[in-house]
């Protein structure tokens, strides 16, 4: 069908620590092996969009002066931990309008050792006098005092929520997710922590916000990921091989959330969720039982939980059964993270939107060695960036 | 104290320029009940600097107005506090500047 995307060429770096390199280094080598893997140049590239969350702004142009200053437009595009996947969203729908062949969306993050964020703050002044400020008219950081806003507070609350709508949730329920996930990672050599965790480990370790201990947060690493897109049109017009290798972008979708009562008391991650994931199988004209592979935001264990459901991975209210069916795990119906997951893997924020479309095109190309998921065709790769954003691609295996 | 939108009722607690719901820009102050139950909650054991923890962070159902806020006069672990329970709004002082002004705030506490 005319008016098919593809992926023609994608990497990941290494996740983990990378002291040695600045963010430009890890986008240019992400962007340069794209590239190469694709069996192109950034003189074939029609548009760059390209996103550093904790940048200054202008990464796209920082990283061109080091890959190659061609002229074509530049997005710097932002969504918080959706960042990644909005990149790419920009350029195909560039290709999808018709206004470029080719493209490359980047997306880098360096966060070893950042901690914890979310956590706001503001600097002591000399002298303390309250006085209401902002829109809520509070006279001092409300954080920790009305409720929390931080990452590993917000979503410990939505697993909760889910647990007390559906019932059956506990905190050992959300650490054999974690558990999962850690098991998951031992394949993986590019990610930053690959070592089995027990699920007396995980439940022993550093409360950070109840139900959620350390092992159960998205690691905080530094990496970057690149993909090349290019139209139905052009691919025809390359080389069997590189025919071969591509994958075709089934959906790609890309919602904020819509609002409902309690939005802006505790973020909504599932309204905004289930409208991209319902769009992108209608696009792809496939469904749930259709997927060899899942990547979703497991950004912490209470998330990936709610997100099983969101993605209409099980029956609404069913994500504990479908947990505790097995279904999750690399050798069950639904293989979900086989990456090891933002808990293992980790969570680069701008990088992760491309990092996980990798993973699945990986196993698509039959290429995921010791963590290949046989036969795979069809995976689907899903974000959230809090505020909200929802990032959903599904992409299939190609046919030449 | 809620901003309520007059067109379609939804209910905020910040300056609004409009009604993210309908798009309206009147609204009304409006009463929220004070009673309410847990929908849901966690442990806060790590936060920023200069933060007390641990704490009780919580979403509570006031009649169907979601409201965020701490529980408070609750022990902070998993023993204690429990989805549904039924708690009602209470006052705390947050802390005096240095002028002497005290700053109070709000949370929640068990119905006993």
């Amino acid at each position: 069908m005319a008016g098919d995307v593809w992926i023609l060429g994608i990497h990941m770096t290494k996740f983990g620590k990378h002291p040695d390199k600045d963010t430009v280094d890890l986008g240019a080598e992400a962007a340069r092996n794209a590239l190469r893997d694709g069996g192109v140049t950034m003189r074939d590239m029609d548009v760059l969009a390209a996103g550093n969350l904790m940048g200054r702004g202008a990464f796209a142009q920082e990283l061109q002066k080091q890959i190659g200053q061609t002229g074509i437009p530049a997005y710097n595009v932002a969504n918080a931990c959706a960042t990644g996947a909005t990149a790419l969203r920009t350029v195909v729908m560039a290709v999808k309008a018709g206004e470029a062949e080719m493209g490359l969306a980047v997306g880098v993050e360096k966060l070893a050792g950042a901690g914890l964020l979310g956590a706001g703050g503001r600097p002591k002044s000399e002298k303390q006098q309250y006085a209401p400020s902002g829109r809520f008219g509070a006279v001092t950081d409300t954080d920790g005092r009305i409720g929390t806003t931080t990452m590993p507070g917000v979503f410990a609350q939505i697993g909760m929520e889910y647990g007390h709508r559906y019932g059956g949730t506990s905190f050992e329920l959300f650490a054999k997710i974690s558990e999962k996930n850690h098991a998951h990672s031992t394949l993986n050599p590019l990610a930053a922590y690959s070592k089995k965790m027990s699920l007396e480990q995980i439940m022993g370790d550093v409360m950070i916000a109840y139900p959620n201990t350390r092992p159960m947060c998205s690691a905080n690493c530094d990496g970057g990921a690149a993909a090349v897109v290019v139209s139905d049109a052009k691919l025809k017009t390359l080389s069997l091989e590189q025919r071969r290798r591509a994958v075709k972008i089934s959906a790609s979708v890309l919602t904020s959330d819509p609002y409902t009562e309690s939005c802006q008391v505790l973020p909504d991650v599932s309204t905004l969720t289930k409208r991209a994931a319902d769009q992108a199988y209608e696009q792809a004209g496939v469904g749930p039982g259709d997927l060899d592979l899942v990547e979703l935001h497991d950004c912490f264990a209470t998330a990936e939980l709610v997100h099983y459901d969101n993605l209409r991975l099980c029956e609404e209210g069913g994500a504990v059964d479908f947990f505790q069916s097995g279904a999750p795990w690399r050798d069950g119906t639904t293989p979900v993270n086989v990456s090891g997951g933002l808990q293992s893997k980790g969570h680069p924020i701008a990088a992760t939107g491309i990092a996980n479309i990798w993973e699945v095109c990986h196993h698509l190309r039959g290429e995921a060695g010791a963590r290949q998921i046989d036969d795979a065709k069809v995976g689907l790769a899903h974000v959230i960036g809090l505020g909200s954003a929802c990032g959903v691609h599904i992409l299939e295996k190609s046919a030449a | 104290m809620a901003n309520e939108c007059t067109r379609c009722g939804a209910r905020y607690f910040d300056r609004r320029n409009a009604c993210a719901s309908c798009e309206n820009d009147v609204f009304t102050k409006v009463d929220v009940a004070t009673r309410g139950e847990v929908r849901a909650f966690t442990i806060v054991s790590k936060a920023a600097p200069g933060v007390p923890v641990p704490f009780v962070a919580a979403v509570v159902d006031c009649d169907g107005t979601s409201v965020r806020a701490n529980l408070i006069d609750v022990e902070p672990d998993d023993r204690h506090v429990a989805l549904g329970t039924k708690v009602e709004l209470a006052t705390t002082t947050v802390g005096v500047d240095d002028d002497g002004v005290e700053a109070v705030g709000f949370g929640f506490r068990p119905v006993s």
